[in-house]
């Protein structure tokens, strides 16, 4: 006799919990309040979905996208209505920005209230329409398991995003129960994200590649957000390709490889920049041509034929026109060239392709990353180095907004995947800390760096009382110039050097700071005490060390392209210029 | 150039919201829009005539589709297609300019649907060109007021865009 199965009656805030729990969620970052008290309320009655209390909503959404950086998982975030979900927009358009999945769930003043300016109050679904993939309100508690099912789907499939689910209160009642079924899957007529590529253009693709004399991989955040790595990897190893990597395609292919010509764009490698000014072919794998890459469209890569794979059509043919467009995930696409290669061969021209890589090696000695060695004065590319030495190029590494974001791009090699976590499109600053935090509550035996500088860290310094809480060790590498860097940099180059509020007075004692939350700090003034100061940080594993490094406040990042010229219009130094 | 978008849409709150959000944070006109639930009532159908060169048409045609709620969408314009529009127009119409006003109205076969002792109300249904050619026609007339109902479109022949 088969026995009848009976869903379980539990209430619009259990139900949540709930389906939470049933799509594997460990975390969730949030900050209570009264829209939604029941909810949390029926969090407390349960063990297996935690939560994680923040000091501002907008720390929330960093750390649930930190996670989901980290582990292609979408990050959950919990907030109350009004003042709450407003705290959550810069986190939610961050999200967005660099297409990171995330289910934001907000709590929403009583059915019968909307619309009636009732306290704490706001319109969320309006607010933060153009910054979500999708966003949704329940209006029948029956639904909630539905529509979890349905956000979690829509953030984590085709081209990810964050999607925002807006509650009223009444829909969470404690003493309304409901039958409680999880869906196993769900399918919408509207969206149908999973497109493999139309094997006729991968074919075209693969043609025009193997034609090429000048060949170059340009590689994006799709790569990361695909898990396409180790396909991108294999195909660019096999064809001999050199490789260049957006800002959020760092560590998709190693950097520590001969191959890997550094990142490009506006603080781009010398020959990053030259190889892609002066290519045949371009091969852009999950990148979108954002205008911090192209430099002047009308002057970018005149003489090459574009091979562009993107999950968002949109993306394709946006700001420059591909030749051979490809509307597919990066996996089963790049899947797809491998098959066909295997089948076709490799009849690339030998001999043009190293005649190309010699081109490739002569740039890389105009520039090659260099900088100023100085024993006086702490360069913060020196501090970079150190600190990719001493976590042995394994750490994951948050980072803030502005120069020190630019140096760890430039000198953190990252040979993996997933490592490098930054806020890429959106540039918010007070990603760093809350981001680093998100990433060590998941994974607490990892190095996590977070980079940043006395500008960013106060942005959320707030949370180092999280950090306490939850005992999150995570090592802050504060690059203190006494300056916001990159805005006095532009200052400088285009202002005459006039620092228009780009001075910050009145720093904290940041070492007194940490320990006044029950860290540790260390400052570090000369080049001759960084060594030791970093050996002591990451000897301390348990402990969060906040290193207040001075470094240079002169120091400008190098290469930088001029703006309105090609991609190989670069200024490499403040007296060099391309 | 002139296009004439249809888009199916899930007849959900919220989703015309999201449409007309997004011509305006992308910055793409609209000259007009009209919308209204379909036989299905779970869909509405949406006719939108916008302007823009070949690349921002592609853009507008590709970001609609990626709005959950948007089923399906095709731009009329690029095929054989039939556009009408409504227009009521109320006019002073008093003495000799009464006799005036229904002579025109006939020529563009418009219908006086509300007569009163100093005013006509004429409907006329067309292009949205034969809508602007009547106004031009009615220059000696005072117009009091006119409303009209943006452009509905559909394709020729068997071409239908549905589920």
């Amino acid at each position: 006799m088969s026995q009848q199965h009976q869903p379980e009656m539990l209430s619009g805030g259990a139900m949540l919990i709930r389906a939470l729990r049933d799509e594997g969620v460990e975390f969730v970052y949030g900050y209570p309040g009264g829209a939604v008290l029941h909810i949390y309320d029926a969090l407390f009655q349960q063990t297996e979905v935690k939560h994680v209390l923040v000091r501002h909503e907008q720390a929330a959404t960093h750390m649930a996208d930190a996670y989901a950086r980290a582990s292609g998982k979408a990050g959950v975030v919990l907030v109350t209505s009004g003042p709450g979900a407003t705290n959550a927009v810069t986190g939610i358009a961050t999200a967005y920005m660099d297409s990171i999945p995330m289910v934001v769930i907000c709590g929403q003043v009583m059915s019968h209230l909307i619309g009636d300016d009732a306290f704490q109050e706001t319109d969320m679904l309006g607010i933060s329409r153009p910054i979500v993939k999708h966003n949704m309100s329940v209006r029948n508690p029956a639904d909630i398991p539905a529509m979890v099912k349905k956000a979690f789907y829509i953030a984590q499939s085709g081209r990810p995003g964050p999607v925002v689910l807006d509650i009223p209160k009444d829909m969470t009642m404690p003493n309304q129960k409901f039958p409680y079924e999880y869906p196993k899957d769900i399918k919408l007529r509207s969206y149908n994200p999973n497109a493999k590529g139309h094997p006729g253009q991968i074919k075209k693709a693969l043609q025009t590649l193997l034609a090429a004399k000048k060949p170059v991989l340009y590689s994006g955040g799709g790569v990361i957000l695909g898990q396409a790595s180790a396909e991108l990897t294999e195909l660019a190893k096999k064809l001999n390709l050199p490789v260049t990597n957006t800002l959020m395609g760092l560590g998709a292919y190693p950097a520590t490889d001969p191959q890997f010509i550094g990142m490009l764009g506006m603080h781009g490698s010398y020959e990053a920049n030259q190889a892609m000014h002066n290519a045949d072919v371009i091969f852009a794998v999950g990148a979108r041509f954002d205008d911090r890459v192209t430099n002047a469209t009308k002057k970018f890569c005149p003489n090459a034929t574009i091979i562009h794979i993107d999950i968002d059509p949109a993306s394709i043919s946006k700001t420059i026109t591909a030749h051979v467009p490809i509307v597919g995930l990066v996996k089963p696409v790049l899947q797809e060239m491998l098959h066909q290669l295997e089948k076709h061969g490799n009849t690339l021209d030998q001999a043009a392709l190293g005649q190309w890589w010699n081109q490739i090696h002569q740039w890389r000695e105009v520039h090659g990353g260099r900088f100023e060695h100085r024993t006086d004065l702490l360069k913060p590319q020196a501090v970079i180095e150190a600190v990719w030495r001493h976590t042995k190029g394994d750490a994951y590494v948050t980072s803030d907004v502005g120069q020190h974001q630019m140096f760890a791009a430039q000198y953190y090699k990252f040979d993996k995947p997933n490592r490098w976590i930054n806020s890429g499109g959106l540039g918010t600053m007070g990603f760093g800390l809350p981001a680093a935090m998100g990433v060590k509550l998941h994974y607490p035996d990892a190095e996590v760096v977070c980079v940043t500088g006395e500008g960013s860290i106060q942005m959320n310094i707030q949370e180092l009382s999280t950090c306490k809480q939850y005992g999150l060790g995570v090592k802050i590498i504060n690059l203190n110039n006494g300056y916001l860097g990159m805005v006095k940099q532009w200052q400088d180059m285009n202002y005459d050097s006039r620092y228009s509020s780009s001075y910050m007075d009145s720093l904290p004692d940041f070492v007194k700071l940490a320990e006044a939350y029950g860290h540790v700090g260390i400052r570090v003034t000369s080049p001759e005490e960084l060594e030791p100061a970093l050996e002591k940080a990451f000897a301390l594993k348990d402990k969060l060390v906040f290193l207040d490094i001075h470094v240079d406040p002169k120091e400008h990042v190098y290469p930088m392209q001029v703006p309105g010229g090609a991609m190989n219009d670069m200024f490499l130094s403040k007296t060099e210029r391309t | 150039m002139r296009h004439i978008i249809a888009v199916l849409l899930e007849n959900e709150s919220g989703a015309l919201a999201r449409v007309v959000g997004l011509f305006a944070q992308r910055g793409y006109n609209i000259d007009s829009l009209t919308v209204a639930a379909t036989e299905d009532p779970t869909m509405s159908r949406l006719t939108l005539v916008t302007r823009g060169d070949d690349q921002v048409i592609e853009q507008i045609t590709k970001q609609l589709h990626k709005l959950i709620e948007v089923v399906k969408l095709t731009d009329l314009s690029e095929s054989a297609h039939i556009e009408r529009e409504l227009m009521m127009v109320k006019v002073k119409a008093s003495g000799e300019q009464r006799e005036e006003v229904k002579r025109n109205a006939d020529i563009f076969r418009g219908q006086i649907i509300d007569v009163s002792p100093t005013t006509y109300t004429i409907q006329v249904v067309g292009t949205s060109e034969k809508l602007e050619a009547f106004i031009e026609a009615l220059s000696g007339t005072q117009i009091l007021e006119t409303v009209r109902s943006g452009v509905s479109g559909i394709s020729r022949g068997e071409k239908a865009l549905s589920l």
